[in-house]
């Protein structure tokens, strides 16, 4: 390592100052600067091009195994497609949880709130960061998905002028969004990538089932369908179910989200870093 | 210029800063010394803004740190060498940092360049030695060439001539007109690199002062007189204002006389002196002295 001392050259640009651009294009280095983010995001698209093509190719094959619940075979030609919507909203929550988390857990966050100690605009500039690159891949990946599997299942196949496809469609980019804003929101909030992981995993996909069992039927329902899994499943489904019609799962879902970042907020502004 | 108002943090019953009220001037090195536990890195975060005051004001350049259009411009800040991530090299941290405030990217080799990462900018982080990391921390506060320069612990983990290169940092960015405050437990660190002394001691202000009139202060000597008339001696030096300590049989130990004064009495009443030793306490010494009483964790009989 070198011991020359050298005089700081003054490199005094002109206009230094923080603005929510700058903080959005720093967010945009974090992101694409660390191997674990990009890995999990392929990791992420992977699933949602992969499961619903391995779904369509069973859909479209009718070689459906008999037995009870559910299957592939079960599934129209869109949801079959799309199949892969779960698990990638495992691995988008957990990538967004990450984003936010990591900065707790490696100290990060202090060098952060010194280059920006007004602190919401660092929040702010993380969600677009994520909610951009999210909507974008997600966008792509269900849209491969969507059109793999129609190809794959050929004969009764969904186009996607038909009624409820292209919101299923791109519902499912946001509802991959979504789910990461809210991990992210929650990595804020809990300041702990295990804590924000469980409560994440918990609420979108263990307890709409915890509920339907523990509720009784005559009011278990109508609790169930304004849950967040539930509400944002609404919005991707292309048959309006008994629940809530698609707009209004939407609104449901995104007000969820909406709540989780004003919590965050609130943490990052009033606790000491 | 910081200044520090009545600053208080306190931890539920606990006070780790206590109303500490002191300033840090343009155009020298302030050190910030004090035992571990003393309340020096909280101080710190708060002048930052990380940590919230439980009451009082710090200000950087007349403002708090936080209200600054560009924060990084006014202050640069080492507060430890892991606030970073670990998956991140470090010239994408640097940049990652630059970025928020419109620092230019020349300006990023600029700083990897000056404390000698540039081999290893490319590496994760993570892998880096406490060294390594350190110079990392001091290249991201001194990316926008900040007014103000606060620095935690900076000789930390490197190695001597690590050491050598922030010392001469340091005081080459204090002659140039900075603002230099840094923490340190070692008052022999300090007196190698401050011209000023802030001491503190269980979140209190112990003392405000030039590292000149600390030294001086602190340099009250005192003289071992061997004698084999040693009784006799001692009471001849007695008087106002004159400690002797017994040392052993036949020598004892002297304060408020200076040797030539002992020598020269000793001489008159004829009385031979087998050894005249003037002894300086050291500076480390009479830093422990003054903060013996605020030393959170004492090494015998520390409670949990």
């Amino acid at each position: 390592m070198s011991t020359v001392t050298r005089p700081i050259v003054s490199a005094a640009p002109p206009r230094l100052r923080v603005t929510q651009a700058r903080v959005i294009h720093s967010e945009w280095i974090k992101f694409w600067s660390l191997r674990s983010t990009v890995i999990t995001l392929a990791v992420a698209v992977t699933l949602m091009i992969g499961i619903g093509l391995l779904a369509s190719s069973m859909s479209g094959s009718g070689a459906a195994p008999a037995g009870p619940g559910p299957n592939p075979g079960d599934l129209g030609p869109v949801d079959a497609s799309l199949a892969g919507l779960t698990f990638a909203q495992l691995a988008f929550g957990t990538l967004g949880v990450l984003f936010m988390a990591s900065e707790y857990s490696t100290g990060m966050i202090r060098s952060s709130l010194t280059a920006v100690p007004k602190r919401l605009p660092l929040l702010w500039g993380k969600i677009a960061v994520f909610a951009a690159v999210a909507l974008v891949t997600g966008l792509a990946a269900s849209a491969i998905a969507f059109t793999g599997g129609q190809a794959l299942i050929g004969d009764g196949a969904a186009s996607w002028t038909d009624p409820g496809v292209a919101r299923a469609v791109i519902g499912s980019a946001v509802i991959l969004a979504g789910s990461g804003v809210l991990g992210l929101a929650l990595g804020a909030l809990l300041r702990s990538t295990p804590a924000a992981i469980s409560t994440l995993f918990g609420v979108m996909f263990l307890l709409s089932g915890v509920a339907q069992l523990l509720l009784p039927d005559s009011w278990g329902d109508r609790v169930v369908q304004y849950l967040p899994s539930d509400a944002g499943g609404a919005f991707t489904a292309v048959s309006v179910g008994d629940g809530l019609g698609p707009w209004a799962g939407l609104a449901v879902f995104l007000g969820y989200v909406v709540a989780v970042v004003g919590g965050a907020a609130w943490r990052l502004r009033r606790f000491d870093a | 210029m910081i200044e520090v108002h009545e600053l208080t943090k306190r931890y539920g019953a606990k006070t780790a800063v206590d109303s500490l009220t002191f300033t840090v001037r343009p155009g020298i090195v302030t050190g910030f010394l004090g035992p571990n536990g003393a309340g020096k890195s909280t101080t710190m975060r708060m002048i930052l803004g990380l940590d919230r005051p439980t009451s009082g004001t710090a200000t950087i350049n007349g403002r708090p740190y936080a209200e600054h259009t560009a924060p990084l411009r006014q202050a640069g800040a080492l507060l430890d060498a892991k606030a970073v991530h670990t998956g991140r090299s470090a010239y994408h941290h640097l940049l990652a940092m630059a970025a928020t405030t419109g620092v230019p990217r020349a300006r990023v080799d600029e700083v990897i360049d000056l404390v000698g990462l540039h081999e290893v900018a490319r590496k994760r982080a993570g892998a880096f030695s406490l060294g390594m990391g350190q110079r990392l921390g001091i290249a991201s506060a001194l990316l926008a060439d900040p007014e103000v320069l606060i620095l935690d612990e900076p000789v930390n983990g490197l190695d001597p001539e690590g050491i050598l290169w922030i010392r001469g940092l340091m005081q080459g960015l204090a002659a140039g007109g900075r603002t230099v405050f840094v923490s340190s437990h070692l008052m022999s660190e300090m007196a190698l690199t401050a011209q000023h002394l802030v001491v503190v001691g269980r979140g209190r202000l112990i003392a405000d002062v030039s590292v000149a009139d600390f030294i001086e202060r602190a340099a009250l000597e005192s003289v071992l007189v061997r004698s084999p008339r040693a009784v006799e001696l001692h009471d001849l030096l007695a008087g106002p204002g004159v400690t002797m300590l017994s040392v052993e049989r036949g020598a004892f130990e002297v304060t408020g006389l200076a040797a030539d004064q002992i020598g020269d009495r000793a001489a008159t009443a004829g009385i031979a002196l087998h050894e005249l030793t003037v002894r300086r306490p050291s500076l480390e010494a009479a830093f422990m002295e003054l903060t013996r009483d605020a030393v959170e964790y004492q090494t015998v009989g520390a409670a949990a």
